[in-house]
């Protein structure tokens, strides 16, 4: 890769994780618990953008987060108080800081920010009339124009003002010299300078002396030395800290100046307090922006070391260590069968599967993620729809923290969102209506996260109308879902509005105008392997509850024998096993069977027989079936030779080599050593209906 | 791995022959990741006969394609003696089943005689060319087109319908 694109990416990169924390300390500020630090990571993520922006020319972004910027200076000085009004324009803007970071990343339409934008040009007070101060911020180039001035810089409200100047505080001269190499590293004499002026009131001078004739100068040399002034400062530790990552690329002398060198002073007062000039006005915001980065350094120490590992490394690793736990359990199978269980070794195995099963979890730990990433999201959502709908919406969110498989966070995203316009469309009242019934007028969406029973469950809930039951029956008996006379319990009513088709119509409780419809969320849930309920009080409010694996990379699942051969089917869709009686089973069709399971007729499926597995036992009469449900049929009998045991697998795709196999998951690998395919229950059920069960094999089966 | 107008006359590459249905043929050794003996396989629903099924190749699933079959000429009777090739090819791996090993030839590109037009159908895309040594003829096959013509799974299935 072009090493400019991966610096871009790491700036992208950079870029999301920058975007969450503003994200984050705007809400903090939105409910009012924001504290001075808060606000200094925000207005810290939106200046690193910028200055990143700046550096890949993405101007529109960087003339966007300058505005942005601006603004959060403001309140970070106090000179602007974070109102509610105040930070739902700094949220939009965010928002639209996103909108733009990702259109330089991957392109698209312009960001409409012109609104935006001016409302943030109101707030800071002025329109416009900071727009040069970005070229001198961003293209450092501009430097060589300012040092060639003694330069007086105000502190601010960090540092007492340059002529209330404390006299115990001792003044430093310090003369820094960069080297070829500091610049050939891409340091920056102006930052660090910019640094001092940070600990104390800095006065600058350039000395030239040392530039060669025209003629004589190397592009790549360096020749500039600066000698600096610094005023009221405590510890040349702190100095000295300023030129530590450049220390082997300068010549740096510092000494302290006595008192008595009043010199200074008077060049100082030469310099008259001349805040009109522009240099001094954008070293001073230069200067004001420090303590943000010295803030930054402090807030790293107290975040736990990480460190980026290409995917792709944690993967084989984890593949290794799946392999390392079939080869144990290999070796485990084939050494009990030849010693007796008593022995030594048996011991030693155990404490060797003991082993690798917490190196298994704590390999699988490396890819787990906080759902924060997904979560992140949400709030800007919320605020979107509730805009679209005329609706009132604060979303409070909980254990974002908790963590889960990198490829379930993938796929979470999705029927997260859907679920939550849901809530909002849906499940919230208008205002009026709200205030009519004696609730808030904004209304509350809960998204929630937590660990249970070695599983994720994830809860969205709002405190909206709930389901009206009654209506939703109706609804369903109108378009002939459920009979007339159907006795359903409240839990099953509820589970109506999951049905397709069921989405688009009532304006009760279903998503209606985007496309989507709750079937589908169910859909992404069940192919996560998750399952998804829901519970809702009318006039109070509905729950949806989601219950996710932490990992897609194994699986709990039955093994069962057809045949030859082995199969895994998953737990998840396992609702029981039975032995049948030959008076349940009855043909239905020419070629198709029902199973009688306590009055419900299912349809009875011979997997060997509609997988052709060699050796497949086709009386299903001698099967033992296990009743499996599926959202694309409900509930299906599937017949098997028999049932072998209940164990956690690890998934292996191999649809790259062959591709995609109808009826067929994945496949894994059993202790045996062996391939064992798992089985697809919907694809099964695809394969059903379209007869691919062929008539030939039906004829063994009625001879068998 | 396709000859392109860049290889040189003089250029050699090596060959790995091998025996199946009485022929002999040849794969570039560039595209061979391994090579092991017969063990069962775990057959697959829904495919052409000529996918024998999969087998666990140190924790990876391989599907193994029987090349005799591949040719349209049956099941190779596949015993302990018999050999899988693992191929490497683009994104896939794959596993070909044949009689036997037998060589490692290198051959320089000018000795490569291309396929004589009568031979040329869409079933041969795969034979890259054909070498002859000491006598004898050697098809060499093109590894990326031979397991590409394997296609998706939606390929299969159609053959297998």
């Amino acid at each position: 890769m072009d090493p400019m694109e991966a610096i871009k990416q790491t700036f992208f990169q950079e870029c999301d994780e920058l975007l969450l924390a503003m994200e984050e300390g705007l809400i903090a500020m939105e409910n009012g618990e924001a504290d001075s630090e808060m606000i200094n990571a925000v207005f810290r993520a939106v200046h690193s953008i910028k200055g990143g922006g700046g550096a890949f020319g993405f101007e529109v972004l960087v003339g966007f987060a300058h505005i942005f910027e601006n603004v959060m200076d403001l309140i970070r000085s106090d000179k602007l108080n974070p109102t509610p009004d105040v930070v739902k324009v700094l949220l939009r803007a965010g928002d639209k800081l996103s909108d733009h970071v990702a259109l330089a990343r991957d392109g698209g339409a312009d960001v409409q920010d012109a609104e935006v934008k001016e409302e943030l040009n109101k707030l800071a007070g002025h329109s416009g009339e900071d727009e040069d101060e970005i070229g001198g911020e961003a293209a450092p180039s501009d430097f060589d124009g300012l040092a060639f001035f003694p330069v007086q810089i105000d502190i601010g409200d960090e540092a007492p003002a340059f002529l209330s100047l404390e006299p115990e505080l001792p003044s430093w001269r310090i003369r820094f010299t960069p080297h070829a190499g500091l610049y050939a590293k891409a340091n920056e004499p102006y930052l660090l300078i910019r640094e001092l002026g940070m600990l104390g009131a800095i006065e600058v001078t350039p000395d030239l002396s040392a530039i060669p004739e025209l003629i004589a100068l190397e592009s790549e040399q360096a020749y500039f030395t600066w000698n600096v002034v610094l005023h009221n400062c405590a510890d040349r530790t702190k100095i000295e800290e300023v030129f530590e990552f450049v220390s082997g690329d300068c010549d740096l002398d510092i000494s302290e100046i006595v008192p008595d060198a009043v010199v200074v002073e008077d060049v100082v007062e030469e310099v008259p307090d001349a805040p009109t000039s522009a240099v001094i006005v954008d070293l001073a915001t230069a200067a004001e922006k420090k303590p943000a980065a010295a803030a930054a350094t402090t807030a790293v120490e107290v975040v736990k070391s990480t460190i980026r590992v290409d995917l792709d490394k944690v993967d084989r690793l984890v593949n290794l260590v799946g392999e390392l736990v079939i080869t144990q359990a290999m070796l485990s199978q084939r050494i009990l069968e030849t010693t007796s269980a008593q022995s030594t070794i048996g011991t030693g195995l155990g404490e060797l599967e003991h082993l690798l099963r917490e190196l298994q979890e704590a390999v699988m730990a490396i890819r787990t993620q906080p759902v924060k990433s997904v979560f992140q999201r949400m709030p800007r959502l919320v605020r979107e729809t509730a805009a679209q709908t005329g609706k009132e919406a604060h979303l409070e969110i909980e254990g974002e923290a908790t963590e889960v498989d990198k490829t379930v966070i993938e796929r979470l995203g999705e029927p997260l969102t859907h679920m939550i316009r849901n809530a909002i469309d849906h499940g919230l009242e208008s205002p009026e209506d709200r205030i009519a019934a004696g609730k808030p007028a904004e209304g509350t969406v809960k998204l929630s996260a937590e660990h249970r029973g070695g599983r994720i469950v994830i809860e969205v809930s709002d405190d909206g109308r709930g389901i009206n039951r009654a209506k939703v029956r109706e609804k369903a008996v109108e378009r002939g879902v459920i009979a007339a006379n159907a006795n359903l319990s409240d839990e099953e009513i509820d589970n109506l509005i999951f049905l397709p088709g069921f989405s688009t119509a009532s304006q009760v409780s279903n998503i209606s105008g985007r496309g989507v419809g709750l079937d589908v969320v169910r859909r992404n849930i069940n192919d996560l392997g998750g399952r998804i309920t829901i519970s809702s009080v009318l006039g109070k409010g509905s729950k949806f509850s989601l219950t996710l694996p932490l990992t897609l990379a194994v699986l709990d699942g039955m093994i069962v024998a057809v045949g030859d051969q082995t199969f895994v089917l998953p737990l998840s869709h396992i609702v029981e096993s039975l032995l049948p009686k030959q008076s349940d089973i009855n043909a239905f069709g020419s070629t198709g069977m029902l199973l009688n399971v306590r009055g419900v007729y299912v349809p009875l499926i011979s997997v060997g027989r509609l997988l052709n597995v060699r050796g497949a036992n086709y009386d299903v009469t001698s099967s033992v079936v296990i009743l499996v449900e599926s959202e694309g049929i409900g509930r299906m009998a599937l017949a098997v030779d028999g049932i072998i045991g209940q164990r956690q697998v690890v998934i292996k795709s191999f649809e790259s080599n062959i591709g995609h196999i109808d009826g067929i998951a994945a496949a894994t690998i059993l202790g045996d050593g062996r391939v064992a395919l798992i089985l697809d229950i919907d694809g099964l059920v695809a394969g059903c209906r379209e007869g691919v069960a062929r008539p030939i094999e039906y004829q063994q089966a009625a001879g068998a | 791995m396709s000859i392109s107008d860049k290889d040189t006359a003089q250029e050699r590459r090596q060959y790995i022959t091998f025996l199946a249905t009485g022929q002999e043929f040849a794969a570039d050794i560039m595209t061979i990741r391994e090579i092991r003996g017969w063990t069962d396989t775990t057959a697959l629903p829904h495919v052409p006969d000529y996918v024998r099924g999969v087998i666990n190749l140190r924790g990876m699933v391989l599907p193994v394609i029987d090349l005799k079959a591949r040719l349209g000429l049956g099941l190779t009777d596949a015993t302990a003696k018999h050999v899988i090739i693992v191929v490497n090819s683009g994104d896939r791996t794959i596993g070909l089943l044949v009689d036997a090993v037998s060589d490692i030839l290198t051959v320089a590109r000018q000795e490569i005689q291309s396929v004589p037009d009568v031979m040329r159908e869409s079933q041969n895309d795969y034979v890259e060319g054909i070498a002859v040594l000491d006598g004898r003829m050697v098809t060499l096959l093109g590894m990326t087109k031979l397991t590409s013509s394997f296609g998706g799974m939606d390929g299969l299935v159609e053959h297998a319908a």
